[in-house]
């Protein structure tokens, strides 16, 4: 059975590690939050100038002066920092932030990623995307392993306008764990109860599998 | 030394059409809401807005687009306004998009009097059309230019007669940058306290950047999103 957006963030979660600082994008990276393990200490950073997200606010508890990079009302753990944006990417460009989790239109097999722009909608604007994906130190990308028509969101090359180039490391997906290397994508990993055979049916793009593919434990 | 002024109706005076502006704030978070109202009610056109967002319709810079006031928007995400939407498809309002931390560092840059420097956001991607492109220990950058503008406009928690800020959680956002950058900057603050009255060790942006300061009144500090966890 493919994951969930909940199982995809369960994997991903499985990739901290203690005192790492991390910047979560909108949506299923979001989640990950959820699943920090217990007695672990990661610093979640929000681009518009927090360290330490804390959980969304109580009603009594709301701060319009306190928000995340998706413009929501949140709150700061003990131990936070707030600083300026040009600090902020200060953080993100010097690499001191260990681990950047982000969603993705597409994916190509030499970790070109797009996922800002859809010609004939309009456009909104990059925010912070393009400056993440060019500096973050490890690039996770949580997606889909198809849209809604079936067809693959991992490919050979992109078709819609680019964020980055060659900066993917990961792709969790709802089918698979799957890593960019140079010669292409490689799996690491399967969701429970999905077919090697599927996941090869479902990526455009060059997939290398050698031997034995264990099952995603969440 | 005389830093303070009333209101923001005496803060906004020079403001010309065609002017440059930087408006602080990250959405409807810590815009300066008194000076953006006193140049709704003002006859200036033209204008070119540097801000990271472009406010909502009808709040933050939705009510100068409302009035047609801005010619372009210099910004990172844009997404929150209709009227925007129909401008910018009418072919109305020019906008140019940077990388949120491109933008951020350019006026670091402008403030800090460095014209010419090199980041890799956008790299391979249509941000980097025309742009000179140089490696450094094998990675790709983009060259990149200042921003500074005639007037930055920004909003502080507290600050002093002398033009000392200080902001408040994450309503520093662009302002404490955006305060260095204005050739005149105008800073509106909840809490205006005379020189002294603020511990030197905890001020943001000092004196030395800020050529005008006011109390502001009725802030609404409207929120995009208001999101609860379940009580």
């Amino acid at each position: 059975m493919s994951l969930d957006k909940n199982g995809i963030a369960k994997r991903i979660a499985q990739e901290l590690q203690d005192g790492f600082y991390v910047n979560l994008g909108i949506g299923i990276p979001t989640l990950v939050a959820n699943y920090i393990p217990e007695g672990m200490q990661i610093v979640l950073q929000s681009e518009n100038g927090l360290l330490g997200i804390g959980p969304f606010p109580s009603k009594d508890e709301i701060d319009p002066d306190l928000i995340n990079a998706g413009k929501q009302t949140i709150t700061a753990v003990p131990g936070s920092a707030f600083f300026d944006s040009a600090a902020s990417f200060a953080m993100i460009r010097g690499g001191h932030i260990d681990l950047t989790v982000l969603g993705a239109f597409e994916v190509s097999d030499t970790g070109d990623i797009a996922s800002w722009k859809i010609p004939g909608k309009l456009v909104k604007g990059m925010g912070g995307a393009m400056d993440l994906v060019a500096s973050a130190k490890n690039i996770i990308v949580a997606m889909m392993h198809t849209n809604p028509q079936g067809e693959s969101k991992l490919l050979k090359k992109c078709t819609l306008p680019l964020t980055g180039v060659g900066v993917v490391k990961r792709i969790v997906s709802d089918l698979a764990v799957i890593d960019v290397t140079p010669q292409g994508f490689k799996l690491v990993e399967r969701a429970p109860g999905v077919s090697v055979q599927e996941i090869i049916n479902a990526t455009e793009g060059k997939l290398i599998v050698e031997g034995e593919i264990p099952e995603i434990k969440i | 030394m005389k830093k303070t002024v009333n209101n923001a109706l005496e803060a906004i005076k020079g403001i010309e059409s065609n002017m440059t502006l930087m408006l602080g704030g990250f959405g409807l978070c810590g815009i300066p809401e008194n000076c953006i109202s006193a140049l709704a009610e003002s006859d200036v056109t033209g204008l070119t807005c540097i801000s990271n967002n472009a406010g909502v319709d009808g709040f933050g810079l939705g009510m100068l687009l409302r009035r047609r006031q801005i010619r372009k928007m210099i910004s990172s995400y844009v997404g929150e306004n209709k009227e925007f939407e129909r401008q910018l498809l009418a072919g109305e309002l020019e906008v140019d998009l940077v990388p949120q931390g491109t933008l951020a560092e350019r006026i670091r840059a402008g403030g800090a009097g460095i014209p010419l420097f090199f980041l890799p956001a956008g790299f391979g991607t249509e941000v980097a059309q025309g742009k000179a492109v140089r490696e450094f220990d094998g990675k790709m950058y983009l060259e990149e230019r200042w921003l500074k503008a005639d007037f930055a406009i920004v909003k502080a928690w507290k600050g002093d007669t002398h033009g000392n800020l200080i902001y408040r959680y994450t309503a520093n956002n662009f302002n404490q940058v955006m305060a260095t950058a204005g050739r005149i900057t105008i800073a509106e603050v909840e809490e205006l306290v005379p020189a002294g009255a603020l511990d030197p060790n905890h001020i943001h942006t000092p004196g030395v950047f800020v050529q005008r300061i006011f109390q502001g009144t009725n802030y609404e500090k409207r929120i995009e999103f208001a999101t609860t966890r379940p009580e």
